[in-house]
């Protein structure tokens, strides 16, 4: 079948399977950020933004973002960068296979929810597994983030 | 010697790289056109492949290689990332006819697309002569089912193995009279400790792909902490010279002991060389939790001798631990949970420590962060708090009489002399933060709920004494920048950093003048790999040592370039200076120079390997909030204070020390492999094994409590495994405490607590 989809700003239109998963898509688009982590819709790597609301790509069909706008950490470079500071001021991404997912997680809570509580934002992210960092570091990062204006 | 850089939390190098997604991992550098592996995995436990018939696969669109038994050399291999000789025995082909354990792989299948593989992986039929698995590895010593039949099964080094008994290994260490100091001590403690199976659950799963080189060399880029042991394990599964293959590790996303042991290398390897082709196997989530290489399931039995007034006099410790199907690190794995616990309380003069290593049909078992230790500190501390218990002793003060101290000998650690050791700090400094001794033992609610704490006290090593070698070379550019190369594998830990920083401190120059590539077997110097918390210590020695001797070197040629005598000259980090007359040249200039006309290169390199293995230590009190109605025990408050020696970088010391807590609670209460009574694995998903969330996890605090390990560099010692030994026993200490019941194998549930409870009120 025939998609056309706005991927980080762009518009695509490809022939695509039935079947493909937005995941497989974005990888092949050349998307190397989106990680995969499981088969099962638990670990949050695969995490992009679909009309700006954060998705397991895993879990979506490719066919479903047909119309609509994906975003991945490609399109999001500056703002990854800002945050991603953060978390590298903590040493909080270890491994980094799962800050992708991370980061979009928490751009999408930026948007989302205004002055989150620290309980808040554990609950956004609870789908976003990390088996490296115990997530204190994470959550430093993050809190730092959104207080960055404050601190600053 | 300057320090500027080391004891700074600095950024790890590649993090901004990981923080925007760059295409750094295994699979995001692979060639296109990669032919894609998979393996088609036996549905038994126990079996012999009667017939496979593959004929129709190898036929079906876009299939490239179809191999199964007959196919692959015959040479016995292991796949445990360990310097040669390996003490695991060389107990597996890569594909065999008979299978030992569910999932053991059955034919190999490579392909144009995922799809074609997964069908083609349908079309092989295969008849098996299945048989009655062995799986209680409590049965498994003389049991008539010997998992290891075949007459080719050998052991390259004296570990007590021996197929015929279902024996990977066995031996005993002692010193003094056990049996004679226990029958003297006023209360001993007899216990069996049991504990599973734990999944590392690196967000990476195995993965690699292999290549051919234009001069026809098998290249292999792996997610793998052993690129060095890589290579070797493929020579032998291969039948091909060392010469002939070269491996990659790019940046890897976790390890965690996972990726000391060659999983899935192999695979993609005879792939390519059977097509010429650029081929890649990436692991499932399920294939990684059900034929992975997980930590050893142990049963840990304890006689602990002590006096009324709380000393402890005598240890007898038996592990038995749960090869599973294959031997990769089951011989020394089981080493740990004697050697680095007993050592702990260095009041023992009398100590046994004997050990079996079964095969069964269950999952082969490998390397996990602490590496028998966790299992071994498991069982200990929790006798040590059921000895408290008894004598009625608060668990902190019974440690405080009996732990042991710098300037000690310990003698179940080899014998060796304890240089540096901040226990009672660590001890005094967790009791502060999490306010001990208002907090014991527990605490009611209003809603009713129990607040309780529990303690435990956990050491490691640093490297493998007389085994690991690490190896460095640093060479001066003509910018006047170095390049440090080396054979340890940063897999997220941060170690090219931390090296990094050393590097730049002996050389005086600043951090971004240190260039650290990834490891690459044919250019890097040898190094065993990232295992054994050995990196920071002994790379980190070694490290040392070729900057001092790069120094020397720089200021000779500085000196020649003055035409002036050495001994009057000072090299500053930029510019070696002729001190009586102020002349001076440039690090830049040496550089240059260095790469002109005929000088040679400017480059030191050196090997270490170390006699000792400083062990660094940690105290680690947990709080948790446990609901009496349900069982469920939720993490409130969790202190670890860590000695490390030196803590080089902080940030990276106290992400590694928090993760590893974290790793720690779910082995405690929650990551719990089973198994159907047919030996099939069942928590192969993340849904099934759970590792902790973030809501889980509860607020950790880390502080350090750094001793000065003198045979460290810059005084430091380890820190990666160490982190994850206190929070099973502090865990089930303050279960104890909350409820008065004593659990002795993990991990301890809800639903156990829910019924104990239940069962108290009768």
């Amino acid at each position: 079948m025939k998609i056309e989809v706005t991927l980080n700003g762009r518009t695509c239109t490809d022939e695509i399977p039935d079947d493909l998963r937005l995941f497989d898509y974005l990888r092949q688009k050349g998307c190397a950020s989106v990680k995969c982590g499981c088969e099962t819709s638990n670990c949050g790597l695969c995490t992009v933004l679909l009309d700006g609301k954060p998705v397991l790509s895993c879990s979506v069909l490719a066919a479903r973002a047909s119309g609509h706008a994906v975003t991945t950490l490609e399109g999001v470079q500056e703002r990854a960068a800002v945050f991603g500071a953060f978390l590298a001021d903590q040493g909080a991404e270890q491994c980094g296979f799962c800050s992708p997912g991370l980061v979009m997680t928490v751009l999408a809570m930026e948007e989302e929810l205004e002055h989150p509580t620290r309980e808040e934002i554990q609950h956004y992210l609870a789908g976003n597994l990390c088996r490296c960092s115990g997530y204190q570091g994470q959550l430093r990062a993050i809190e730092n983030y959104l207080n960055r204006e404050v601190q600053a | 010697m300057k320090q500027k850089y080391v004891g700074a939390p600095v950024r790890k190098r590649d993090a901004m790289a990981l923080v925007t997604g760059q295409p750094v991992y295994t699979a995001d550098i692979a060639p296109a056109g990669c032919l894609v592996v998979k393996l088609l995995r036996s549905p038994h436990a126990s079996a012999v492949i009667r017939e496979i018939r593959a004929d129709a696969a190898r036929r079906a669109p876009g299939i490239a290689c179809v191999l199964t038994w007959r196919d692959v050399p015959q040479s016995r291999f292991t796949t445990a990332g360990q310097t040669w000789p390996e003490p695991s025995p060389y107990d597996r082909l890569i594909l065999d006819r008979r299978i030992r354990c569910a999932g053991d792989p059955v034919a190999i299948v490579a392909g144009e697309t995922e799809a074609q593989v997964d069908a083609a992986l349908r079309l092989i039929k295969v008849e098996y002569d299945v048989q009655t698995p062995l799986l209680d590895f409590t049965q498994a010593l003389d049991n008539p089912i010997l998992v290891h039949p075949e007459p080719d099964f050998r052991a390259l080094c004296d570990v007590g193995a021996d197929n015929k008994r279902n024996l990977c290994a066995q031996g005993v260490n002692a010193e003094g009279d056990v049996d004679a100091e226990l029958a003297k001590c006023e209360v001993v403690i007899d216990q069996t400790y049991n504990t599973l199976a734990n999944n590392q659950t690196m967000m990476e799963t195995f993965r690699a792909f292999a290549q051919l080189d234009a001069f026809g060399r098998l290249v292999v880029t792996s997610s793998t902490q052993v690129p060095f042991h890589v290579r070797r394990i493929l020579s032998n599964a291969l039948e091909l010279p060392k010469s002939r293959i070269r491996v990659v590790k790019p940046r890897i996303g976790g390890g965690f002991g996972a990726k000391q042991t060659a999983v899935c290398e192999v695979y993609p390897a005879i792939v390519a060389l059977h097509t010429g082709r650029p081929a890649m196997i990436v692991y499932s989530r399920a294939e990684s939790m059900t034929n992975g290489s997980p930590r050893h399931q142990m049963q840990i039995h304890i006689r602990l001798g002590a006096d009324r007034d709380g000393t402890i006099r005598a240890i007898d410790l038996h592990t038995l631990s749960n090869a599973g199907a294959y031997g990769e690190h089951g011989p020394t794995t089981v080493g740990l949970s004697g050697h680095k616990s007993i050592p702990l309380y260095g009041s023992v003069q009398h100590f046994r420590f004997s050990w079996d290593v079964v095969y069964t049909n269950t999952m082969g078992a490998g390397a996990y962060r602490g590496y028998g230790a966790t299992q071994g500190i498991y069982a200990l501390e929790t006798a040590v708090n059921e000895l408290a218990a008894q004598l009625g002793i608060d668990p902190t003060v019974l440690r405080e009489k009996n732990m042991v101290r710098e300037g000690q000998r310990m003698p179940a650690y080899y014998g060796e002399m304890l240089q540096s050791c901040a226990l009672d700090r660590c001890m005094a400094r967790a009791k502060q933060m999490i306010g001990w001794d208002e907090k014991y033992p527990a605490r009611t609610l209003p809603n009713g709920h129990i607040r309780s704490v529990g303690v435990a006290m956990a050491m490691q090593g640093s490297s493998i004494s007389h085994v690991d070698v690490a190896g460095v070379r640093i060479m001066l550019g003509d910018e006047g920048y170095y390049t440090l190369m080396i054979g340890a594998t940063d897999m997220g830990t941060g170690c090219d950093t931390i090296l990094a920083q050393m590097a730049a401190d002996c050389l005086d120059c600043p951090l971004e003048r240190i260039t650290v590539p990834g490891v690459d077997t044919d250019t890097s110097p040898y190094d065993c790999g990232s295992y054994a918390s050995s990196t920071t210590y002994l790379t980190g020695m070694a490290v040392v040592k070729a900057a001092g001797e790069l120094r020397e070197k720089i200021l000779g040629r500085g000196a020649e370039l003055l035409e002036a005598d050495s001994g009057e000259c000072e090299f500053d980090g930029l510019r070696v200076t002729h001190l009586p007359s102020g002349r001076f040249v440039t690090l830049e200039d040496i550089g240059y120079d260095s790469f002109s006309g005929a000088h040679s290169c400017l480059v030191a390199e050196t090997s270490c390997t170390s006699p000792t293995s400083p062990p660094p230590f940690m105290v680690g009190i947990a709080e948790i909030d446990l609901d009496p109605e349900t069982g469920k025990v939720e993490m409130v408050d969790y202190a670890g204070a860590v000695d490390c020696g030196t803590v080089v970088n902080a940030n990276l010391a106290r992400v590694q020390t928090e993760g590893g807590i974290v790793q720690g609670i779910g082995m405690a209460l929650t990551e719990q492999v089973q198994y159907t009574d047919k030996g099939m694995m069942m928590n192969n998903s993340l849904m099934q094994y759970k590792i902790p969330t973030r809501l889980d996890a509860g607020r950790i605090r880390v502080e350090f409590e750094p001793s000065c390990e003198p045979a460290g560099p810059f005084g430091a010692k380890s820190i990666g495994e160490l982190v994850i030994n206190t929070p099973a026993p502090a865990i089930t200490n303050a279960i104890y405490n909350a409820t008065g019941l004593q659990f002795r194998s993990l991990p301890v549930t809800s639903e156990q607590i829910a019924m104990g409870l239940m069962q108290k009120r009768g």
